[in-house]
């Protein structure tokens, strides 16, 4: 019976864990929906931002206000994105707007550092990482709060963005964007306006989740390389559906786990790192499309 | 118009440019350079990483798939030249290169698989795989590093003919060696049949298949020969200038340089990969030296190199935006101007 318990835990570890993928996920969905652009730098906004928080804190800013003005930067690092990179490569090929997110990638990094150092940070957000007391007691899992709260938080934060672009005009027009830009702003819809609105909200996601992660591991450098374990996310999911990511992000999560605990002691352990790429790969070959992506149509 | 000379089919200006280009690397620099920093800091590194960036440049300049590991392959390239001189009785060095190669072409055809199917953003997520299971494979299973406890390997000495290459000069002139020999094959791969399928798949990768050329054949003959000048990369690297190999040597960042090198350097150019690989390595040193002269130290080397960064992704943005072809493409138009500029001002006075 303890097995069996035991699985059940393992599996839920990874499953709150992936949570934090899809988070990361989350903010390359936002972008790639509205322009088909596939934003590399996430993983360095992620990292931006919650560095830029401590920092803020650091400098004396009560937690709230911190939020607040970083919230308010991610807004201009978006604007700017905006303006500055994917504008000027507006009809260019998908190829050549992805290496220049990897360049963003580098700039936001490097800016990072530059201004409020190298060394690892800690990130206190009062939510402890140790298990819950009273659900120990009564069914014997082992779940950690912090676990727990990045999970509700991911998915309040979906089902917001969900229903904003179900329900508002601002997400209808995000989704003419999507699937139409040319006719979508030939109709009056504001296209850069709409660019902003999702690059803000990347920038807000990336927050969430860089707070969230450098709860756990320190805000450190770290979290860029982290942010890779999201590609593997999109991949099954599918680049362009929200629900995708967050069970893209389940999937990725909980088999990592469960590999790792199960499989990895024969091979010496460590084949997390691996292990979601190889699962992405196998997915690709006979879905390439994702789980919950549209169908990729090529015509000659 | 001048009269076209060619010379073994090849354009006479090319020919005179590779034989100022030999006579300068075999003759010019040992001659002149002395200081064993240059061979063993600069040159041997340049013309190392270069040669792997030959390799991304045919996967990904030529072939226009987007991959993301050359680390993983020179990894590959490397640990298998070290067994293969332990465990092979009395191999000749060039033979455990070349071998080394082909080692890492067949995980270049392997990884390569996913390219049939996928291209853009999926196939880099397929390629960051083989990065990570190679690294992860070297460093877990205790046999490729001969069960060194410290993790940290030393590299055989080179021997050729019994006689032991070990000053930097004599490093230099094997690495200079093996990068032409390639480097020469490799240009006549990219002019000949070979290179125009390539191209011919990157550019139109259906009109390709429907013209006979197989895209199975071409895409993973353009991943195992990419992976195979990766892995003869990695392997000059770790015996020439790392002398010490350990898996963590050949990370990501070492991937995304040499995606840079070609990025930079420019897409679809043999020259852009020596370019793109010179810039990448002196760029940092030459800011590092700026750096201390103009604040005496007082800036902290951590934020140098965190404005390192911040410049390589301008210059990546830049580049992207004005010149996706990069520095090669800079340098054919500046010469283009220098050759018009009497014919442009001819056209200026004809104007009323």
């Amino acid at each position: 019976m303890t097995e069996v318990l035991f699985f059940f835990e393992v599996v839920l570890a990874g499953l709150l864990a992936g949570t934090m993928y899809s988070l990361v996920a989350l903010g390359f969905v936002l972008i790639y929906k509205a322009s088909s652009t596939f934003n590399f730098a996430q993983g360095a906004m992620v990292f931006f931002a919650v560095l830029s928080f401590v920092g803020f804190m650091e400098l004396g800013l009560s937690f709230t206000v911190a939020f607040i003005v970083t919230i308010m930067l991610m807004v201009l690092v978006g604007y700017s994105t905006q303006k500055l990179v994917i504008q000027p490569l507006m009809n260019q090929s998908e190829d050549t707007v992805l290496m220049a997110t990897i360049g963003l990638g580098f700039v936001l990094e490097g800016l990072a550092q530059a201004v409020w150092g190298v060394e690892v940070r800690r990130l206190d957000l009062g939510i402890g990482d140790f298990p819950i007391q009273w659900v120990v007691d009564s069914t014997g899992l082992f779940i950690s709060a912090l676990d727990l709260t990045a999970g509700l938080v991911a998915g309040v934060l979906i089902l917001v963005l969900a229903l904003l672009f179900r329900y508002t005009k601002m997400g209808l027009g995000l989704r003419a964007v999507a699937d139409d830009p040319g006719a979508a702003s030939s109709i009056g819809i504001p296209l850069s306006n709409i660019m902003l609105l999702v690059w803000s909200a990347a920038g807000v996601v990336a927050l969430v989740a860089g707070m969230l992660w450098g709860a756990r591991a320190g805000v450190q450098f770290a979290l860029v390389d982290l942010a890779l374990k999201a590609l593997p996310v999109l991949i099954i999911g599918g680049f362009s559906s929200i629900p995708g990511a967050i069970v893209g992000g389940l999937i990725i999560g909980s088999t990592e786990k469960v590999l790792e605990v199960y499989i990895g002691p024969y091979f010496g352990g460590g084949i997390e790192v691996w292990a979601p790429f190889v699962l992405a790969i196998m997915f690709l070959l006979w879905r390439p499309e994702g789980l919950f992506g549209e169908k990729i149509i090529r015509r000659v | 118009m001048k009269q076209r000379t060619e010379i073994m089919g090849y354009a006479r200006g090319d020919f005179v440019n590779f034989l100022v280009l030999m006579a300068l690397g075999f003759a010019v620099i040992p001659m002149l350079v002395s200081s064993g920093y240059w061979y063993s800091s600069i040159l041997i590194p340049w013309l190392c990483l270069a040669l792997a960036a030959v390799g991304q440049q045919i996967v990904m300049g030529y072939a226009g798939q987007l991959a993301l590991g050359a680390a993983g392959f020179m990894a590959a390239g490397a640990f298998a030249c070290f067994n293969l001189i332990l465990r092979v009785p009395d191999i000749p060095f060039f033979a455990a290169l070349g071998l080394s190669g082909l080692v890492a072409a067949a995980f270049g055809v392997l990884f390569g698989l996913p390219s049939l199917r996928v291209r853009g953003i999926y196939l880099m997520v397929a390629t960051l795989a083989s990065q990570f299971f190679i690294i992860w494979m070297i460093d877990k299973f205790g046999w490729f590093k001969n069960y060194d406890t410290s993790g940290i390997i030393t590299a055989q000495d080179i021997v050729i003919f019994g006689r032991t290459f070990s000053s930097p000069l004599e490093m230099y002139l094997i690495v200079l060696v093996v990068t032409t020999v390639l480097t020469v094959l490799a240009v006549n791969m990219a002019r000949g049949a070979t290179g125009r399928n390539w191209m011919a798949v990157r550019d139109m990768d259906i009109a390709a298949e429907s013209m006979g050329i197989s895209l199975l054949r071409t895409k993973l003959q353009a991943f195992a020969i990419s992976a195979f000048y990766c892995g003869v990369a990695g392997a000059l690297f770790a015996f020439t200038y790392l002398k010490s190999m350990e898996p963590v040597a050949f990370d990501i960042k070492l991937s995304f340089d040499i995606l840079f090198m070609v990025i930079l350097g420019g897409l679809g150019t043999i020259s852009g990969a020596f370019i793109g690989a010179a810039f990448i390595l002196l760029f940092p040193v030459v800011l590092n030296t700026l750096g201390n002269q103009l604040f005496h130290g007082m800036i902290d080397a951590t934020i140098i190199s965190s404005i390192e960064l911040v410049v390589f992704g301008v210059l990546i943005i830049l580049f992207m935006i004005y010149e996706p072809l990069g520095m090669a493409k800079l340098w054919e138009n500046l010469k283009q101007k220098v050759r018009s500029k009497p014919a442009a001002a001819q056209e200026k006075l004809a104007e009323p």
